[in-house]
């Protein structure tokens, strides 16, 4: 997918088994709206073939359009209609659609039901837009960044209602750039970054079960050989990478020993720790592996 | 608590298409400036010329009511199906309306079909409005089949060009550009462009101006109602219109 000289999206191999929840993490402008309205027909891919239900979203549109479901990242309605208003005429496009007042009332939209939209507040907004993706009762969702700018409480509504539309047979794809929500949420994850595909895999296979990573922040810069170095005192089996000029992380073999061989490197090289960590390996540190850049 | 278990389905055309017109409409007349600009303004217009012709000379061969209802109908008609629509289109495309409505079961024939009955649906309580607002003024159109024809042919081949320009205006520019544009055209078109009064009284410029599809409209409006003839060159003129608007709207048009 190229935008004049830019690939947005570039040799992206991915699918989507049905009934699970699939995230496509990555950073801001690594590719994901793009990939996600590729396969909701908004957009002809240059090169290579997607299908959604076994059907092309560009030449099937009007077979395709009513199976899925589409949250947008922002707008998507009147500024002058309810919000209520605006569902039911979602719904009203549907054959089957869901009660609407239950489904409202499931997202907390009951109170807001005769606002205007351009007085919704952006999490009211957010929920309206969910609500009008899963009226139809659609086979797939996508929801491009579901929980941008949600509080936590409607964030977990949300995460909530993500998971029973998957026990319930639906198949939902999100992206988001949150690490802790693909975690949480989501059966596979697609890492991706500047158009291509770096990781795919469940929770687990990515971050490896329980190996553990070791961060270290330090109160000025490291000296100039400082990743090197500190590899060299902690030898093999483990992994040192630098962040930024004041923090490494350190993978592999993260143990207490490994701890105390770091706390001597740092006496050793005169350097101050300001937090000295071990914790799970989680999404943001593979990220880091794969990329040598912080998620966000 | 709800069951979520896939049941896909679209609803079916027409009442896809009823849903949407009724919404647009309902959006439409909601709307404080649009209403202004559908019902409001051409009432004032018309009491103002029918009361200023009993102090001024015009060059009109008609009692002034009977030659300025047809016209204010004309406007009406111009401000809800170019300048109201161009308007409303502006804003969906600019808060991705259009975006998210095309990711659901409607197809963009419906969308446009919703419109256009929309835009209809609008016009006819304009008609009865400002119709029976001439009546108390005084008005007395033709009655006959030829003015009947006449008269409705025109409304439906302008509301063609009008709406054709509309959105062509509405699919290249930004919304707040498409506003002011919109806006600016109607206000020209209303003071020159020979629909309220006749092309016979702008002198010369009367020539050119019946060639516009504001003066078509007008003309071929007053042909109708005043002397009960279907003015084909009015038709004619406002057909070529709609093809020019329709096939630049086809080329240029972004939907998001």
């Amino acid at each position: 997918m190229r935008y004049g000289e830019k690939t947005a999206v570039d040799g992206l191999d991915l699918n989507v088994d049905r009934h699970t929840i699939t995230a496509v993490l990555g950073p801001n402008g690594a590719g994901k709206t793009t990939t996600l309205e590729t396969c909701e027909g908004y957009r002809r891919p240059h090169e290579g073939t997607v299908r959604v239900l076994g059907l092309d979203p560009m030449a099937q549109r009007s077979d395709l359009l009513p199976r899925i479901g589409v949250m947008l990242q922002s707008g998507g309605a009147w500024s002058g209609v309810r919000a209520m208003e605006m569902l039911r005429h979602i719904a009203a496009l549907h054959a089957h659609p869901l009660d609407v007042d239950l489904l409202a009332e499931r997202l907390g939209l009951g109170d807001c039901g005769r606002t205007p939209y351009r007085r919704l507040s952006g999490g009211q907004q957010q929920r309206l837009s969910l609500a009008m993706a899963v009226v139809g009762r659609p086979q797939i969702v996508f929801v491009d960044e579901p929980t941008a700018g949600m509080d936590p409480q409607a964030r977990r509504t949300t995460w909530e209602l993500l998971r029973e539309l998957r026990d319930n047979g639906v198949t939902v794809v999100l992206t988001t750039h949150y690490m802790d929500e693909a975690e949480q949420l989501a059966d596979h994850i697609h890492i991706i970054d500047r158009g291509r595909m770096l990781a795919s895999g469940t929770p687990v296979q990515l971050t490896r079960g329980n190996s553990a990573t070791i961060r270290l922040v330090v109160t000025k810069p490291f000296p100039d050989d400082a990743p090197a170095s500190l590899q060299v005192a902690l030898g093999e089996g483990v992994d040192v990478r630098a962040v930024d000029e004041r923090s490494l992380v350190i993978t592999g073999t993260a143990d207490s020993t490994t701890l105390a061989k770091v706390s001597a490197w740092c006496e050793a090289n005169g350097v101050l720790p300001e937090s000295l960590n071990l914790g799970q390996r989680n999404l943001e540190d593979v990220f880091l592996e794969l990329t040598g850049r912080g998620l966000s | 608590m709800s069951d979520f278990t896939p049941r896909p389905g679209a609803a079916p055309f027409l009442s896809q298409v009823r849903v949407q017109a009724a919404m647009e409409a309902k959006l439409m007349l909601r709307n404080g400036e649009q209403l202004l600009l559908a019902i409001v303004i051409p009432l004032i217009v018309l009491v103002g010329v029918v009361e200023a012709a009993k102090h001024l000379t015009l060059h009109i061969s008609h009692r002034p009511v009977d030659e300025f209802t047809p016209g204010v109908i004309a406007l009406a008609i111009m401000s809800t199906a170019f300048t109201s629509l161009a308007i409303a289109t502006g804003f969906e495309r600019r808060y991705g309306v259009i975006k998210r409505l095309g990711a659901s079961p409607l197809s963009r024939t419906g969308l446009l079909l919703g419109k256009v009955v929309a835009l209809v649906l609008v016009e006819v309580l304009q008609i009865v409005v400002v119709g029976s607002a001439g009546l108390l003024l005084g008005w007395s159109p033709q009655t006959c089949l030829a003015a009947f024809a006449g008269s409705l042919l025109t409304v439906v081949i302008a509301t063609a060009a009008f709406g054709a320009l509309g959105l062509l205006i509405a699919g290249v520019l930004r919304a707040e550009a498409t506003l002011a544009a919109a806006n600016l055209i109607y206000l020209l078109l209303m003071a020159g462009g020979a629909v309220v009064l006749p092309t016979s009284s702008y002198g010369a410029f009367g020539h050119i101006a019946r060639w516009l599809p504001s003066g078509a409209l007008g003309n071929g409006m007053r042909d109708a109602l005043i002397n009960g003839h279907v003015d084909w060159t009015s038709l004619m003129v406002l057909a070529c219109w709609a093809a020019l608007g329709a096939t630049l709207t086809a080329r240029t048009f972004q939907w998001e």
